[in-house]
C-alpha cells in the first residue's frame, strides 16, 4: 500500500460531520476574495457565489478521487 | 489627484465607481493593524464590517477550535519551529501578542499565545503533543487562523490599491436603469 493511499485513507477516514468545518471558511474566504474585487454588494455577492460553488466543487472532485483509489482497499 | 483614487469599474467604463482611498498608505497600515479598520478609515463601511466580521470570525473560530493554543510564534530551537504564525501574524493586534510572548519568555502567563514548552509531564510529552491529544481540532484551527491571516492580506491591498481588476458589470435588466455614472469622488488628501 504506497503512501497515497494511507493518505486517502486518513482523509477519508474523517466523519462526515467534520467537514462541516469547511462550510464557515468557504462562507468567509469567498465573501473576503469577492470583496476585494468589486465594491458593491451584488456584485460581490454574485463573485462570492461563484467564488463557493467552485471551491465546493473542487472539494468534491477530490473527494471523488480520494474515493476511488481507496474503492479496493 | 488620480493617484489616491481607484477605478472600480475596470472594463467596464460605463457602470465605473470612483473609489475614494484618501491616504492608501495609512489605510494599509490600519488594515494590517485590524481587519477592516482601513476600509472605516476610507469611510467603505459595509466592506470595513464585512471584512472584520469573516476574518475576526474566522480567526475566533479557528481560535476556540484550537482550545485557544493555536497562535503563538516560536523560532528558537530546540522548539519546533512554528512557520504557521507566519500567516497567522497578519491578522494584526490579534495575533501580535505571541510575538511579545515568544520574544520576552511569555510575560503574559503560560496559556495565552506562549509557545509550546517542550517537557511538561513524567511521560515526556510535550505540549505540542498534549494538545494535540486534547484537542482534536487542533490542527484544524490552526488553519482556520492560517486562512484567516492570509485574508487580511487581500484586505491590506484592497486597501491600498482599490479593488483588483474589477469589471463591475450588471445584469443587462438592470444595466439601463441606474442613470448616468456616478461623479469622480473627491481627493481628500489623507485627511
Amino acid at each position: 500500500m504506497n503512501s497515497c493511499a494511507l493518505l486517502a485513507m486518513a482523509l477519508l477516514a474523517m466523519t462526515p460531520n467534520r467537514m462541516w468545518y469547511a462550510l464557515p471558511l468557504i462562507v468567509s474566504v469567498s465573501l473576503v476574495y469577492a470583496a476585494t474585487r468589486h465594491e458593491r454588494l451584488g456584485p460581490i455577492l454574485r463573485h462570492a457565489w461563484r467564488t463557493a460553488i467552485w471551491i465546493g466543487g473542487f472539494m468534491a472532485v477530490v473527494f471523488v478521487i480520494l474515493w476511488f483509489l481507496t474503492y479496493r482497499l | 489627484m488620480a493617484a489616491n483614487t481607484s477605478d472600480a469599474g475596470g472594463a467596464a467604463p460605463e457602470t465605473a465607481e470612483i473609489v475614494d482611498l484618501r491616504n492608501p498608505l495609512l489605510a494599509a497600515l490600519l488594515a494590517l493593524l485590524w481587519p477592516g479598520l482601513g476600509h472605516l478609515y476610507q469611510r467603505r463601511i459595509g466592506k470595513s464590517l464585512l471584512f472584520m466580521v469573516c476574518i475576526l470570525g474566522t480567526y475566533t473560530y479557528g481560535w476556540f477550535l484550537g482550545g485557544e493554543k493555536v497562535v503563538y510564534a516560536s523560532w528558537n530551537p530546540p522548539q519546533m519551529r512554528h512557520y504557521g504564525y507566519l500567516c497567522q501574524v497578519w491578522v494584526g493586534l490579534p495575533a501580535w501578542p505571541a510575538m511579545v510572548q515568544s520574544a520576552l519568555g511569555s510575560p503574559l502567563g503560560p496559556n495565552f499565545m506562549a509557545p509550546p514548552r517542550i517537557h511538561t509531564n513524567s511521560e515526556g510529552d510535550n505540549d505540542l503533543a498534549i494538545w494535540n491529544r486534547e484537542y482534536p481540532t487542533f490542527e484544524l484551527g490552526s488553519v482556520l487562523t492560517m486562512v484567516a491571516g492570509l485574508l487580511n492580506v487581500l484586505v491590506i491591498f484592497d486597501a491600498a490599491a482599490g479593488p483588483v481588476g474589477s469589471t463591475e458589470t450588471e445584469p443587462e435588466e438592470t444595466a439601463g436603469k441606474r442613470g448616468p455614472p456616478r461623479p469622480k469622488a473627491a481627493n481628500t488628501g489623507g485627511g
